[in-house]
């Protein structure tokens, strides 16, 4: 195991982005968000970022194709740039499950190029986790915070940055940086015993019961006062919907794709019309994916990694966790 | 105060006199409360809940609820209640199908409040007069009551509540707080100065639109820029500076209408100040037209739906840093 002076941590992250860009977890007008190092940036206080890391390998919105016109003749011209080595740094463990998640999507044949070759240009330095929130869940899901994956891990533990490399990219970028070796103390584990949604099972919505959880009559309840926003879709690490837009320039056509939410009202609309109508549909969609559909195609992994990000930010404080509940107590 | 408004949901549905009654659900921990229509008396006294945390304005929801069969309940905090009086202006709600209980409030808490105080890992609060001992999974720390208020409760304009059909509590009246400080701190700024403030807080922006789905001023059963077929459809945008038009737009075309009710800014994931922009706005057309209150009546005529010949001509362009 290697090991850095925690004092001399700026340091370091100028050591990694001599060589290449380099991302961390950053207060960026008082919000905490993964942003390009520069000399003197700290780490974010916040446990994590508002929106997850995600939006390093598949961003809000990117371009796709160009199209120029010019009389007769349609010229298509690639937009993608040639994607750099990259280093992203204070991945939290259940950002780093998340990728997982992705990669079943993103990486299945026919493989997302976009996403596939920002994943295989990025180094993962994960952050273990030492003060949870009370609104993390993790542990729930089989994640253990403190033994986050990714390419290295890292811990902070007293005054110093302990670092181990989990594969061959990882022990490449360690192989280049002036670490020390040591060896990291025992930390303590017994906050993640006393947090309050420790016990929560969502692994338990087999597909064998689809249709009664999808006939639930919890889910009128249950979205009642859903705004029909889309935050708890934008500040999720495992949604990955996207739509396909051509933006008209006068002279061609820019495709881009963009973030979509299932909770919007167009979402999925196609030429026949009939897409989810109301907001329990829209609703029921986006937890029936989660809790049902996914882990039924992925070997009943559940499509949630337990970072309460929704939980904090739901304007109207309904997540996955009061859904699981609802649908829990009548046992269909 | 708790008591008695359960008492009140549990007695409109017993009675008959509602067949729903609106108001907040308890969740997992004491601050994640959330909207909700209840049904019967049994469920109101195992679920409804009206705590500090009950910042949700429930106005918006009765666009929906007050057309559907039956009477409706809903319970209003004075700031709310200024968002029922202007739905109504707007001819939003059937005010016959509701029955409306004011709730005297005396400021609502926020758990993001808490939270920006460096607190972590919160479990539990119990307040104790003016203060508020806070139970972490780090220990407990006690802050005084007023740390803990929600910003918006920090400048409340008014304890007033409005065209309620009873009140648990006393009629309260207009505070005189300081609400347009902050706006006058921007507008003391040089524009550049006040351009680079505004595009570090819209930037954050994901365009989640939770702040124009939660606004009570935006009622419009289809936005424009959700509409394929409007045209101007914004899923996306093509440039950053895109999310700035389209926060500047939505205060303008809600000017004269919103009550200054700070949902925006409540629920705003990136907690970008967007009531400032309703402020300014609200600022200029009291200082242009005269003071004026959305939501506080239902006589008065909003500055911006009424014309008379000795209206200001004010200009960005001839006055150059507009109205001070």
């Amino acid at each position: 195991m290697k090991k850095w002076e925690l004092s001399r941590l700026q340091e370091l992250f100028e050591a990694i982005a001599a060589q290449e860009p380099l991302y961390i977890p950053t207060d960026v007008s008082g919000q905490p968000t993964f942003a390009l190092w520069q000399p003197g940036m700290a780490l974010t206080r916040e446990l994590n970022t508002v929106r997850s890391a995600k939006d390093l390998f598949f961003p809000q919105v990117e371009e796709l194709v160009k199209f120029k016109v010019e009389g007769k003749k349609i010229q298509v011209l690639d937009p993608q740039v040639q994607i750099r080595d990259q280093v992203v740094f204070g991945v939290r463990a259940c950002d780093a499950r998340s990728f997982d998640i992705l990669d079943s999507v993103f990486l299945a044949e026919p493989a997302d190029t976009y996403y596939r070759d920002r994943r295989a240009h990025t180094t993962v330095m994960t952050l273990a986790c030492t003060h949870p929130e009370e609104s993390c869940f993790c542990t729930s899901l089989g994640i253990d915070p403190q033994a986050p994956g990714g390419d290295v891990s890292c811990w902070i533990e007293g005054e110093a940055l302990y670092l181990n490399a989990n594969t061959p990219k990882g022990q490449a970028l360690l192989s280049r940086l002036p670490l020390d070796e040591g060896e990291k103390p025992e930390a303590d584990r017994s906050v993640f015993d006393r947090l309050p949604l420790k016990d929560l099972d969502l692994t338990r919505f087999g597909e064998k019961k689809l249709l009664d959880w999808f006939h639930s009559p919890k889910w009128g309840e249950l979205s009642q006062s859903c705004l029909g926003c889309g935050t708890c879709t934008f500040v999720c690490p495992t949604c990955q919907c996207y739509d396909i837009r051509d933006f008209d320039t006068g002279h061609g056509v820019q495709r881009f794709r963009c973030w979509d939410s299932c909770m919007y009202s167009d979402f999925t609309m196609m030429a026949h019309g009939t897409n989810r109508p109301t907001q329990l549909e829209r609703f029921r969609q986006r937890f029936m994916h989660k809790l049902v559909y996914y882990p039924a195609d992925h070997g009943g992994q559940v499509g949630c990694v337990g970072c309460g990000r929704c939980l904090r930010k739901c304007p109207i404080s309904m997540n996955i966790v009061k859904v699981a509940r609802a649908l829990g107590e009548e046992e269909v | 105060m708790q008591e008695r408004v359960i008492e009140k949901a549990a007695q409109l549905l017993e009675s008959g006199a509602c067949a729903r009654v609106l108001g907040w659900k308890t969740g997992e921990f004491f601050y994640d409360v959330t909207p909700a229509v209840f049904t019967s008396a049994q469920q109101v006294r195992q679920e409804m809940v009206f705590s500090p945390f009950c910042g949700a304005n429930l106005s918006k929801y009765l666009i929906a609820e007050s057309r559907k069969e039956g009477k409706v309940g809903v319970f209003l905090k004075p700031c709310d209640s200024f968002s029922f009086v202007q739905l109504q202006k707007e001819h939003r709600i059937l005010r016959e199908n509701v029955y409306a209980v004011g709730v005297q409030c005396q400021g609502m808490s926020d758990i993001e409040a808490l939270k920006a105080l460096g607190l972590r890992g919160i479990t539990a609060v119990q307040a104790e007069e003016d203060r508020l001992t806070v139970s972490t999974l780090y220990g407990e720390k006690t802050v005084a009551l007023e740390e803990a208020l929600s910003l918006r409760c920090r400048s409340c304009k008014s304890r007033a509540l409005h065209d309620c059909d009873e009140l648990i509590g006393d009629q309260g009246r207009d505070l005189d707080t300081d609400r347009f400080g902050e706006v006058a701190r921007l507008e003391a700024m040089s524009p550049e100065e006040r351009f680079a403030f505004w595009r570090s807080q819209l930037s954050k922006c994901i365009r989640c639109n939770a702040c124009r789905n939660v606004c009570p001023a935006c009622s419009c059963e289809k936005c424009v820029f959700d509409d394929p077929n409007s045209g101007v459809q914004n899923k996306a945008a093509a440039d950053p500076f895109e999310e700035d038009l389209f926060h500047i737009i939505r205060a303008f075309h809600v000017a004269g209408r919103c009550t200054d009710c700070g949902e925006c800014t409540r629920v705003c994931p990136q907690h970008i100040p967007l009531h400032l922009l309703n402020r300014k706005l609200i600022k200029d057309m009291n200082a242009l037209y005269g003071p004026y209150q959305a939501g506080s009546d239902f006589d008065s005529k909003p500055p911006m739906l009424t014309f008379t010949q000795e209206d200001p001509e004010a200009s960005i362009i001839t006055e150059g840093r507009g109205i001070q």
